[in-house]
């Protein structure tokens, strides 16, 4: 069993972990950002390791042998102004050593200038809406029929047998390979917020303000991910489906679709 | 001691404590009021506990088979509400009360009256904020963070609900002005501030935190009650407010309100490993500057609890670095907990085995705690399972195990008779294994992209979901046989208890015979042969 266990650790920690069972860590993502979200979040997280293997060796082997079943006599010290000054100093140094990183990470991840694409956002209770700015395209993006279905209470329908259960929708965002993709967000009545792990982005959706963020994906695929912020009764079931697909299919597919909402206006 | 002594003998019996229901509803006395706290505190935590099950009950597997998704928002709610402001800090008030006038050779608290109201305000307000789930629209379902707009929505319950906050909150400041005066003026003469034991120290630091942002805490739930009922638009940016401003004034109340929740916990640990290591607590003034530095550092930092709210990246760096530099003055505790047991001769009694445990599991939550800071990674973590491993790690093997070691501690004390050792180390065993079993995996959750406070889950989360649905229902059960192990010692059913109880505590509170006197030091003790503390 902990053979079973250790082996899946370290089989699983490796792995991008997205869709799959027993995943343990975070996704790489498909994006340059996400890659460095996910290097930073390994390096902060083998610095713990690291402390903790000091730390936690220190105490284990104290209370193995210091213990008065042992024969231990207790030592008289109570104080020691170098250990204190070590102790204090080299946990600063380390700090500092993830803090570079850390920031420069940031500051990447907030330079939203000159992006391919703009979509303006608005979540509400509870689903997604998406605008395509300056392409007259915009859309409704609500948990699917089959997950619809299957989340009633007594439902009787096995959420195993759903596909992408309460991660699918009846209409998904489609973007552009390798296109900078911004997105403009706010709410049209309580706090959401918008989280794709594959692309290490989450940002909130605020009522009466517009924040921003920003996404360049680097591989075709699917990607889902939910709202993040507790929005009412049904914040579980407002998912997020991005479809980023190459260049030449991303023109057909706008083409497309405002032609059928052109339809759409013309038989109304 | 042998003037302490006398006087204990002295107590005028023939007034005594008063009979009956008396005794207890015009209670001045701290260690009757402590236990009252103590009791009530033990009570909210089964409760707290019963909605954590309804929660695990559902979350155990894919699909909704329990309660509707308003009611888990209930549940979760709640919970929060009940374990934060009805089972944690209620304990460590009660264990001041019972302790901090005992350990600095006080006749009791310095304004025992006010002791009164402090204690049973909290009845009264548990009582309005239960009574909401039988309302109209059930209990406030908007998580303990009470975020408008969302908030607003809450039924006939939302007035109750801010009315139980301020209670809550009257109480908890009318019991820092307490402690503070207590700790101030009534310290025996010989205890310098710098000789007082570790628990007095940081329950003064706790006390002034409290003072400090609880008016913060009733300042925004009023702002919500205006916008709700008085036309004001605090908060709604239709009227020009801000929803974002509730969340900085209500974290400027929560970040320190965390720290309110753990340091009397280090006083505790600090209290007790000394003890069972049979060793003075290594660095004493190391250890009072540490968490004076934590308590300063815990009112500038409140904003890591909003990175994707829409911040500037000035202050997402300036929140980011400030957060990181917690872990110093944290890291220095750990070290010297762990100087102390070095080089010791430890024996391993409950109390002993819950501040180890608490040592070792406190210090996993401080690092998923400095992932947290960062970030970029922060980013993906926020809102997710790893928060929620993050806060159950340092909040119930951090806060939790405390108080239980606190109780194993000073219940013979107390009572007079040891409680059952075998079973409070069963208790310990399955306490520790349960803990851990059921928030481990919620690190691995939160990373494969678990959101929080929601009542059903994509099927990839379905595995570790049921492992930590069993450790919650096993470590529910667990706590039953802590119920019955202080029961049974309050019954005084296990064996006497001297004095000192333990193999040579520092303190004065193991100068008092056990169980303590109604009154203890009547006349200030002198603390110049080195016992008053560790």
């Amino acid at each position: 069993m902990i053979r079973k266990l250790s082996l899946g650790v370290f089989g699983l920690l490796a792995a991008t972990g997205a869709g799959a069972e027993w995943a343990l860590n975070m996704p790489r993502g498909v994006t340059e950002l996400s890659a460095e979200t996910y290097e930073l979040h390994m390096m902060v997280f083998y610095w713990c390791c690291a402390i903790a293997a000091v730390v936690f060796g220190a105490m284990i082997y104290s209370l193995i042998r210091h213990r008065k079943s042992a024969g231990a006599n207790p030592a008289k010290f109570s104080h020691s102004m170098t250990a204190e000054v070590i102790w204090t100093v080299i946990p600063i140094i380390i700090l500092l050593v993830m803090a570079v990183p850390a920031a420069e990470t940031l500051i990447r991840l907030e330079d939203s200038r000159k992006p391919d694409l703009t979509i303006v956002v608005t979540a509400y209770q509870w689903k997604w809406h998406y605008e395509y700015q300056g392409q007259d395209l915009s859309f409704y993006s609500t948990l699917s029929r089959t997950s619809g279905d299957a989340r009633r209470k007594g439902s009787g329908i096995d959420p195993f047998t759903v596909d992408n259960y309460l991660l699918d929708v009846d209409r998904p965002l489609v973007v552009p390979q390798g296109a900078k993709v911004r997105l403009l967000l706010t709410s049209s009545d309580v706090v959401h917020s918008w989280w794709v792990p594959d692309f290490a982005i989450k940002k909130d959706a605020i009522p009466g303000f517009v924040n921003e963020t920003w996404f360049r994906p680097q591989e075709t695929g699917v990607f889902r991910g939910q709202c993040a912020e507790l929005c009412g009764m049904d914040h579980g079931y407002m998912p997020i489906v991005v479809e980023v697909v190459e260049q030449g299919a991303f023109q057909a597919w706008l083409a497309g679709e405002k032609e059928d909402a052109a339809r759409f206006a013309a038989a109304n | 001691m042998s003037s302490a002594a006398a006087d204990v003998q002295h107590t005028d019996d023939h007034h005594g404590p008063a009979k009956g229901w008396r005794r207890w509803l015009y209670a001045t006395n701290h260690k009757d009021i402590g236990t009252m706290y103590l009791v009530f505190s033990l009570v909210m935590f089964l409760v707290g506990g019963l909605m954590a099950l309804v929660i695990r009950s559902e979350l155990m597997t894919p699909g909704l088979q329990f309660v509707h998704p308003e009611f888990f928002n209930q549940m979760t709610t709640m919970h929060a509400l009940i374990m934060v402001f009805g089972a944690v800090m209620p304990a460590f008030v009660g264990l001041a009360n019972w302790m901090i006038p005992m350990m600095i050779g006080a006749p009791d608290m310095a304004l025992p009256r006010m002791n009164n109201w402090s204690f049973w305000i909290l009845p009264v307000a548990f009582s309005l904020l239960l009574s909401t789930l039988l309302m109209q629209g059930g209990a406030p379902a908007s998580g303990w963070t009470m975020y408008p707009p969302l908030v607003l929505q809450t039924g006939d319950a939302f007035p109750f609900l801010i009315f139980s906050v301020h209670l809550m909150g009257v109480s908890s400041i009318m019991g820092a002005i307490n402690v503070i005066v207590t700790i101030l003026n009534l310290r025996t003469p010989d205890m310098t501030l710098l000789k007082m034991p570790m628990f007095v120290w940081t329950w003064l630091i706790t006390a002034y935190l409290l003072i400090a942002v609880m008016p913060v805490l009733a300042g925004a739930v009023t702002m919500l009650l205006t916008d709700q009922f008085f036309g004001t638009s605090f908060f709604l940016a239709a009227g020009g407010g801000d929803p974002v401003m509730f969340q900085h004034i209500f974290w400027f109340f929560g970040h320190p309100e965390v720290y309110i929740m753990i340091l009397p916990a280090f006083g505790v640990v600090s209290e007790i490993i000394p003890t069972f290591a049979r060793k003075p607590l290594f660095g004493h003034d190391s250890m009072v500057y540490a968490a004076s530095s934590i308590a300063f550092l815990s009112f500038i930092v409140w904003a890591h609890h909003m990175f994707t709210v829409g911040m500037p990246l000035t202050g997402q760096l300036f929140f980011m670095f400030a957060t990181m530099l917690i872990a110093v003055p944290t890291g220095v505790k750990v070290f010297n907990w762990t100087a102390t047991m070095w080089r010791g001769a430890m024996t391993f009694e409950t109390p002993m085995l819950f501040s180890l445990a608490f040592l070792f599991l406190f210090t996993i939550g401080g690092f998923s705690g400095l992932m947290l800071a960062v970030v970029p990674s922060d980013i993906q973590y926020h809102d997710s399972y790893f928060v929620v491993a993050h806060f159950h790690y340092v909040l119930v093997p951090g806060s939790i195990f405390a108080i239980m070691a606190a109780v194993y501690y000073w219940l013979p004390k107390w009572t007079g008779h040891m409680y059952n050792e075998a079973l409070g180390k069963l208790h310990f065993w399955l306490s520790t294994i349960f803990v851990n079993v059921t928030f481990f995996p919620m690190h691995f959750l939160g990373l494969a992209g678990m959101p929080r406070r929601i009542p059903d889950y994509s099927t990839q989360f379905a595995d570790f979901n049921v492992i930590a649905s069993i450790g919650a229902i096993g470590f529910g059960l667990s706590q039953l046989l802590f119920v019955y192990v202080v029961v049974q010692c309050a019954r005084r059913t296990g064996a006497e208890a001297s004095s000192e109880v333990w193999d040579s505590p520092k303190g004065l509170e193991w100068t008092v015979p056990s169980p303590a006197p109604y009154h203890t030091f009547n006349e200030p003790p002198t603390v110049a042969d080195g016992r008053a503390f560790s």
